[in-house]
């Protein structure tokens, strides 16, 4: 087989030696057998098909091979050639987070993308002289503790409206659907006065925006469910007829082969306190010790224009200290986000 | 198709499609409300029934039966469910002792004046005038707090709700356990009863803690706020120091009033809030489909590579990538020469032009979108990739075998296989657009205001979401008016779904793509 036959194989996946007689073969072949099946028009058809596969062999060998293998490399060059530069483009800015978390220099801006002199100050002073060692450590027990609420509740409700057909499953999720559409900050105002209600001592604490994170954990049941969906029912009734009750069945059998979907759900539970800004600045308004912000709403604060000049170098070198254990932790578990993103939009 | 179609010249082929869409559009909306209209009827006739069945089984029911229309759960004490019996009388006696205690009073002060525009409480907190003979100084007297008031109120609306629906129930059950003792059936023993929890009833168990997580922190707050946007609850009217009064639809009717400082930001934040979302959605969607296609090509090398890198900013967390980002872009001094961010910087180096971010409407607003695309466009490659994948090859090789350019084949067969599949998502992430607080509130804090139009807060790249925070942590307090706009992005997103809903569900009647 020449080089050329091969490029042509690719193009049309049939094989090139054979003649139009071995194709006529190998498409009646399978036709023959089903001959008393099928009505005897269908052979015009195949004529029709064969005539039309013998066309097309015809036009494509008129066209200059060298000239689709030249477009096919050129094409593939220039393929690689932009998602090279739009890839580079697209890590620059952290990239240029990084390199400036080691900037000596200080103030907010440099003119030059890389420091002029490099140190390790950035850091040294992020753990000496800020909160933000306290910051990081209320942030991981407030993603800790929602993230296992979250994960529970989501795992839950996805199930029970993925299996149980109960009378008030659609009237529950048909309200669901109405709440979500309401902007969740709107009942912020709400909140608030609760939690002062249910912990008047210490409302502005860890503890409310645990609750605040994990109350409505319900409402993003939608991949989980669309998941549970595509587990055979049959593996449930099976268990049902062992005599295991709903329990074990959830327990012991639906639960061990949704590895993908509670990953799924861990992995967003917890980075959403990380990276939420808008409920922890509403509940910690005006509390005095800044030693009770999240990460988030610390760094925040770096960037404002009173403190941006002192604080610019520290913020880089605060965010690569955020973000490298969220992404290796994306970078690990990619193949499960990939999975949730793509059925739950297919799902939606 | 009618095969007429094929002979009309395009503008004509156009006003055709469009009368199409927007004839199946009406009849859609009909029928939609009709099928809404019958289930509601279907609902009451239900609730008839009940009724009717509730009033016909005191009529025949014996003495017992009768008694348990006043004490729930006497009934089923002597008749064999004990320990459900008397769940069911501790729970009246709760109710009871809250309402009376309790819930009961401010569930009357907050619906009393409801609809003649009163007071929501009745005693005000006074300035300090009152003389206390121990202290020795004037004190204020603790007035009502309209807020709570409102809150508790709905609060004890909900709980007589979910009481009369355990009424109901345990009603119908003592009749029904006079009808076992007639026939000599036994009644379920409490161990099985309970048992089905982890069973039968597994669902309840299930739901019951995520479903009062929702209740409290969800439901309630929600319906508060609602509540607040038919009030003047602002500044000027703060709990707990002053009420504040029930005022109908003055609040909608100031924002919608064209004329009217107040009424012209409106219209301005809404028309932008809808152009961000179709940019932000579309932009993201189509290249984050561009570069699916590129990765997933036949020959490209490195393809697990590409889209690492790509995802990186997935992984990182939005507050620090778009910070940064705005950073990057800031304008520093506002004029050619005075520094700022690197990215402003550069262009400057390089084009000699001063970037305007923040401080020009226009440029801060393609800034956004384009930052935005920074941000979305791997998310929707991730999606596309997989579903790209999914689409028949023989459709490609047939169309390729028939000579179809590539423009075509994308035209023809990858973006109608990928609207439809990816329909549901795009609506999704439309309506996540309009409320899109993190890409506005991080990058541009609502950009450049003019002063001009944009008053209460509202600037020049606000959505109505970011607006809604400010008006409610600003100097106003201005909740009535944040309550409005909520409701108004409520209303904004069920009409789209509701669009995208007749039309998937006109499209599903079909079954499968064509």
């Amino acid at each position: 087989m020449s080089e050329k036959d091969i490029i042509m194989q690719t193009e049309l996946e049939t094989p090139v030696e054979s003649t139009a007689e071995e194709v006529v073969e190998e498409i009646t072949e399978p036709v023959q057998e089903e001959k008393v099946v099928e009505p005897l028009t269908d052979w015009s058809k195949i004529d029709e098909m064969e005539r039309q596969l013998e066309l097309s062999k015809v036009t494509i060998r008129k066209k200059s091979r060298i000239g689709m293998r030249f477009r096919r490399i050129f094409g593939n060059t220039v393929g690689q050639v932009i998602l090279t530069v739009l890839s580079i483009l697209w890590v620059v800015p952290l990239f240029y987070l990084i390199v400036q978390s080691f900037r000596k220099e200080p103030g907010a801006w440099s003119p030059t993308f890389f420091p002029q002199e490099w140190t390790l100050d950035n850091y040294k002073r992020l753990f000496t002289e800020t909160e933000f060692p306290r910051w990081y450590g209320n942030t991981l027990l407030i993603a800790v503790c929602s993230c296992l609420i979250t994960t529970l509740f989501v795992l839950a409700v996805a199930y029970a409206f993925s299996r149980v057909k109960f009378k008030a499953r659609k009237p529950i999720m048909n309200v669901m659907l109405i709440l979500g559409m309401f902007p969740g900050f709107m009942s912020m105002t709400a909140v608030y006065f609760l939690l002062k209600i249910l912990l008047p001592d210490n409302y502005q604490s860890h503890l409310s925006l645990i609750i605040v994170y994990s109350a409505g954990a319900a409402m993003s049941y939608y991949v989980a469910k669309g998941f549970f969906d595509t587990v055979p029912k049959s593996l449930d009734e099976a268990a049902r007829i062992d005599g295991a009750s709903r329990f074990r069945t959830f327990f012991k059998v639906i639960l061990p082969l949704s590895k993908s979907i509670i990953i799924y759900t861990i992995l967003i539970s917890f980075v959403a306190p990380w990276c939420d800004y808008i409920f922890v600045s509403y509940i910690m308004a005006g509390v005095p010790d800044i030693g009770m912000y999240t990460v988030s709403l610390g760094m925040y604060k770096w960037l404002e224009r009173e403190m941006i000049q002192q604080y610019f170098t520290t913020f880089c070198a605060a965010a690569v200290i955020v973000a490298t254990p969220i992404t290796i932790l994306f970078m690990f578990l990619q193949k499960y986000y990939v999975q949730g993103v793509t059925g739950g939009a297919v799902k939606g | 198709m009618d095969f007429e179609y094929f002979k009309l010249t395009l503008p004509q082929k156009i006003i055709y499609k469009l009368k199409k869409f927007f004839g199946n559009f009406g009849g859609n909306v009909k029928n939609f409300f009709l099928s809404k209209l019958k289930k509601i009827g279907a609902f009451f006739l239900r609730i008839w029934e009940r009724i009717k069945n509730f009033g016909l089984n005191f009529w025949q029911g014996d003495v017992l039966t009768k008694a348990s229309y006043f004490l729930i759960g006497l009934g089923h004490v002597f008749r064999g469910q004990i320990v459900r019996g008397i769940m069911y009388m501790l729970l009246e006696a709760a109710l009871i002792l809250y309402m009376v205690f309790f819930g009961g009073q401010y569930m009357v002060m907050c619906f009393e004046n409801m609809f003649g525009g009163g007071n929501v409480g009745r005693v005000e907190t006074s300035v300090s005038d009152v003389w206390n003979d121990e202290l020795g100084e004037y004190v204020k007297t603790e007035g009502d707090n309209s807020f709570l008031i409102v809150l508790y109120g709905i609060l004890s609306f909900l709980i007589l709700l979910f009481f009369a629906y355990f009424y109901f129930k345990a009603v119908r059950e003592s009749y029904e356990l006079e009808q076992y003792r007639i026939i000599g059936k036994k009644p379920i023993g409490i161990k099985t009863d309970a048992g089905q929890f982890l069973d039968g009833k597994f669902h309840i168990t299930l739901l019951s803690m995520p479903m009062l997580g929702l209740f409290m922190f969800t439901v309630i707050p929600l319906i508060t706020m609602i509540l607040i946007a038919f009030t003047n609850y602002d500044a000027g009217h703060e709990v707990p120091e002053h009420l504040f009064q029930w005022v109908g639809f003055d609040n909608f009717k100031q924002l919608f009033s064209g004329g009217s400082k107040l009424g012209a930001t409106f219209w301005r934040v809404l028309g932008w809030t809808l152009l961000w979302a179709v940019l932000a959605t579309f932009t993201s969607y189509f290249f984050g489909m561009l570069l699916a296609m590129l990765i997933n090509k036949k020959g490209i090398k490195f393809k697990k590579f590409y889209r690492t890198m790509f995802v990186t900013t997935i992984a990182v967390p939005q507050f620090v990538s778009l910070l940064i980002m705005s950073k990057m872009l800031d304008t520093g001094g506002g004029i050619l020469g005075s520094g700022g961010g690197i990215i402003t910087q550069i262009i400057e180096q390089l084009f000699g032009y001063h970037l305007k971010f923040g401080i020009d409407i226009t440029t801060t607003r393609i800034c956004i979108v384009l930052v935005n695309m920074w941000v979305g466009i791997p998310y929707s490659m991730l999606m596309c990739s997989g579903i790209l994948m999914n689409i028949p090859q023989d459709l490609y090789e047939s169309a390729r075998i028939d000579g179809a350019s590539p423009a075509r084949r994308f035209f023809k067969i990858t973006l109608p296989y990928m609207l439809f599949v990816t329909g549901p998502y795009l609506i999704t992430q439309f309506i996540g657009n309009i409320n899109n607080f993190n890409v506005i509130f991080l990058l541009s804090g609502g950009g450049p205001g003019d002063l001009m139009l944009y008053t209460d807060g509202a600037k020049g790249t606000d959505l109505l979401v970011t607006w809604l925070y400010k008006l409610s942590l600003g100097t106003d307090r201005n909740y009535k008016l944040a309550s409005v706009i909520g409701i108004l992005v409520f209303v904004i997103s069920a009409v789209f779904s509701l669009i995208v809903y007749n039309r998937s569900s006109s499209v599903k009647g079909e079954d499968n793509f064509q």
